[in-house]
Order: structure tokens, then C-alpha cells, then sequence
């Protein structure tokens, strides 16, 4: 595998906390990897940050070598977010929207994503007439039509009932493990992050404890706080 | 009676087209964008929303007149002056109440939407689509205030008939005649007149 991003002494405040402080991280292509930690962790900023959407305080974010992208290249990251805010439009104009931002209006993959997400009886309903879960499902429609190469997921299962999130975690395993999308989770779910991920990592106080392959991390983590977390003995 | 009907609806229409076109990117602008003095700009744009026609008139007639800043296009008392006293009075109204629209729609939409792709230009425009309520709004509030408004056509038009009377300024004539029913049949014209076209830009927010 060959690094796709590179973060190097990453630091970012806001009104003077610091929410984020990692030395060093690199995102392989094609690599499914998870981040767990508390909520207020800082979990979402770095997203934010890995999508070029913010920038931080200090430090330099790498995608493909180049640490200011440009539109194209930012164009193949993609990031579902934890509370989706979806257009005043159908569900298909929804998802069309990032291909009509690129000139590439493509009706029929429109369809299919939809059909993919299971909403096909629901293509030409207004999306705020939907419920959280089939709105989770049009968020993650509307970034996989764009084809993207990273999927950046932040907290693409809370608050959803068991089919959503078997729904939802069996497309995020197809895409990695079919289109080789590079696929960052941010979740608090340990258990999630356990079934999906090839490499985990915690964060905690906008720091990043410990990251290790999924099965180094559950079964012998380094770090004491890393075993309390995913013993489920922190408290937070 | 055509012709004033024809001549008011030339008038503001004329007018809201260029307050629309030149307020609307403004207002979504001033919501949207880092501008330096935006407090002060916002004051300022507020208080016009306030600003008596018959000041507006008598200003543009000050830079209009022969003596004027503005006196060699020679459009005293002709459509060109009265567009432009409109223009000034609608201009506010648009950004003002375009401004507040934008502001109104969830802030978290624009980072989301810049995540798909989006480029500054493209936020604005699907930011100020999400908000085309308040934008059409704003539209029908600068349409209300330009087509009823008497002093600053008045002035600057001088209500000659065949040139530049419309229907305010020539209700205001048939009363001072005393020709009331004339004047409130104009008056019932102009509020359909009004109410119609409403109907039409109201019709826009439904696309």
C-alpha cells in the first residue's frame, strides 16, 4: 500500500484549547481505518481537516504528496457526515447534486446508488419527508455517486436501528473491499470499528493514544487507556 | 389609462430587475463571505431599507438636475431618473432582506456541500437557492415598496402625461381634481396589478 495522506505535526485550537495535537499519521490507499474516542475527542475536526474543509492551526496535511490540493484532487474526497443536512430537493436531486457541481449529470448512476442504498420507492419523494435513518442512507448516496476515492465517514451509524446500520456497514465493507476505496470511520462504537476496520486508532483530548492494527488493538493493546476504552472501563 | 399601466409596470419592473441582479449576489455575499466592515455595512444597508422615497427622489433630482453631478445624461423628469430613485429605494430592501434569508439557512449546509465538491461560487448560488423563500421575499417586499411609492417618482418624473405619469402620480393628481372615483379606480388597478404580479414571483419559491 502507498500513503495517500500524510499529517505532520498537526495542531489546531480553538479560542486557544487546543482540540487537536497529532505528530504524526499516515492514511494508506485502499486501507479501511477506524478512529474511536469520546465524544469532544476532536475525531470530527481532523475529518475536517483530511477533507480540506478547515485548515489547522499548524502543522501540514499531505493528500497525494501535495499539501495544498487542488479542486480536482479534493474533488475525490468525499465525507458523510454525523447529522446529514440535505437539500430542499428529491432525494434523486440530492444525490445528482455533486455531479451536477462537476458537469457530469448521470441520471442512471443516480438510480442505481439510490437503489443501492435501498430508497429506490423513494427517488422522486422530498428528502425531508424522509426519516434519520433513510436520510443517513441519501448522505451516503450523495458521496458514493461522486465515485470518491477516500470516503470519509463520521459517525455514519449513530442513533440508527439495527437494519440501518447492518445496511450501511455492509456498503462501507463493498466499497473497500470491491472499489478499494480508502475509507476513514470515525466512530465511538469500539464494537463497529472492531467488525469494519483492518487498523484502528484512539484519540483522545485531540491527541492520538495509540494506532495498531485492528486485531494488535483489541487484543493487546499498548497503551493502558487503549484497554480501558475498549474494555469499556473509561469513563467519559 | 394603457399607457400608465404600461409605464408604471415598465418603470418597476426595470427597477426590481436591477435591484434583484445587483442585491441579491450582494446580499448572499455579505451573509456568506468574510467583508471587512460588515457591521457597519449591514447599518448602513438596514437604514436604507427605511429611507423615505420623496429623500431618494429629491437626492437623485439634486444629481440629475442641470447643475448636477450627473446632469449631462439629461434624464430629469424622463423613465431613465425614475428607474433610478426606484433602484435606490428597492436596492436595500433586496440585500437587506436577502442577507438575513442566507443567514437564516443552516450554517453546517456549506461545509457539507464543499465536501461534494463544491466551489465558493457554487455554494453561494445553492445556498441562495435553499433560501429562494426568503430571497423571493425580499423580491416582492423592494416590488411592494418601488410600484406604491409617489415622492421620488413625483419629483423626478414630474408626472407629465404621455412621458413619464404612472399610477401613484396619477391617483395623486385625480384626487387633488377631485375626480375620486378616477383616482380610486386607478388605485384598484394598481392593486391588482400588484397582486398579480406577486401571484407570479410567489409561483418562483414553488419551482
Amino acid at each position: 500500500m502507498t500513503p495517500l495522506f500524510h499529517l505532520s505535526h498537526i495542531r489546531h485550537n480553538y479560542n486557544g484549547r487546543f482540540v487537536l495535537d497529532i505528530d504524526e499519521l499516515t492514511i494508506q490507499r485502499g486501507e479501511l481505518f477506524a478512529i474511536v474516542g469520546p465524544s469532544g475527542a476532536g475525531k470530527s475536526t481532523l475529518l475536517r481537516m483530511l477533507n480540506f474543509l478547515e485548515s489547522a492551526s499548524a502543522g501540514i496535511i499531505c493528500y497525494k504528496d501535495q499539501p495544498t490540493p487542488s479542486l480536482d484532487l479534493t474533488r475525490q474526497i468525499a465525507t458523510v457526515f454525523q447529522h446529514p443536512i440535505l437539500l430542499h430537493r428529491t432525494v434523486r436531486e440530492n444525490v445528482g447534486y455533486g455531479l451536477r457541481l462537476r458537469d457530469q449529470r448521470n441520471d442512471k448512476q443516480v438510480d442505481e446508488i439510490i437503489a443501492r442504498v435501498g430508497l429506490a420507492a423513494f427517488a422522486a419523494s422530498a428528502a425531508d419527508s424522509l426519516s434519520g435513518g433513510e436520510r443517513q442512507r441519501i448522505a451516503l448516496a450523495r458521496a458514493l455517486v461522486l465515485n470518491p476515492e477516500v470516503l470519509l465517514l463520521d459517525e455514519p451509524t449513530a442513533n440508527l436501528d439495527p437494519h440501518n446500520v447492518s445496511l450501511i456497514e455492509s456498503i462501507i465493507r463493498e466499497e473497500n473491499e470491491q472499489r478499494g476505496t480508502t475509507i476513514l470511520l470515525v466512530t465511538h462504537n469500539v464494537f463497529q470499528a472492531k467488525r469494519l476496520a483492518a487498523r484502528v486508532g484512539l484519540m483522545l483530548n485531540g491527541k492520538l493514544i495509540e494506532v495498531e492494527t485492528t486485531k494488535n488493538f483489541f487484543e493487546n493493546p499498548k497503551d493502558e487507556r487503549t484497554r480501558k476504552f475498549v474494555d469499556g472501563e473509561m469513563i467519559y | 389609462m394603457l399607457e400608465i399601466i404600461s409605464l408604471t409596470l415598465f418603470v418597476s419592473g426595470v427597477a426590481l430587475i436591477i435591484a434583484t441582479i445587483i442585491g441579491v449576489p450582494l446580499g448572499a455575499v455579505l451573509a456568506l463571505r468574510q467583508v471587512m466592515f460588515k457591521k457597519i455595512i449591514t447599518l448602513i444597508i438596514y437604514t436604507g431599507m427605511g429611507l423615505p422615497p420623496v429623500v431618494v427622489g429629491l437626492a437623485v433630482y439634486i444629481f440629475l438636475s442641470r447643475e448636477g453631478a450627473l446632469g449631462w445624461l439629461g434624464w430629469l423628469f424622463t423613465p431613465s431618473a425614475m428607474i433610478t430613485a426606484q433602484v435606490i429605494i428597492a436596492l436595500p430592501i433586496v440585500i437587506g432582506l436577502t442577507t438575513s434569508a442566507v443567514e437564516n439557512v443552516n450554517p453546517e449546509l456549506r461545509l457539507q456541500i464543499r465536501s461534494l465538491g463544491a466551489t465558493p461560487n457554487q455554494v453561494m448560488w445553492t445556498i441562495l437557492s435553499e433560501a429562494r423563500a426568503g430571497v423571493v421575499a425580499a423580491i416582492v417586499a423592494a416590488f411592494g415598496g418601488i410600484i406604491s411609492e409617489v415622492g421620488a417618482v413625483m419629483l423626478v418624473g414630474g408626472n407629465i402625461e404621455g412621458s413619464t405619469r404612472v399610477l401613484t402620480t396619477a391617483i395623486v393628481l385625480e384626487t387633488r381634481k377631485g375626480d375620486f372615483g378616477l383616482a380610486l379606480a386607478l388605485g384598484g388597478v394598481l392593486l391588482t396589478l400588484t397582486l398579480v404580479t406577486n401571484f407570479f414571483l410567489l409561483r418562483l419559491n414553488k419551482r
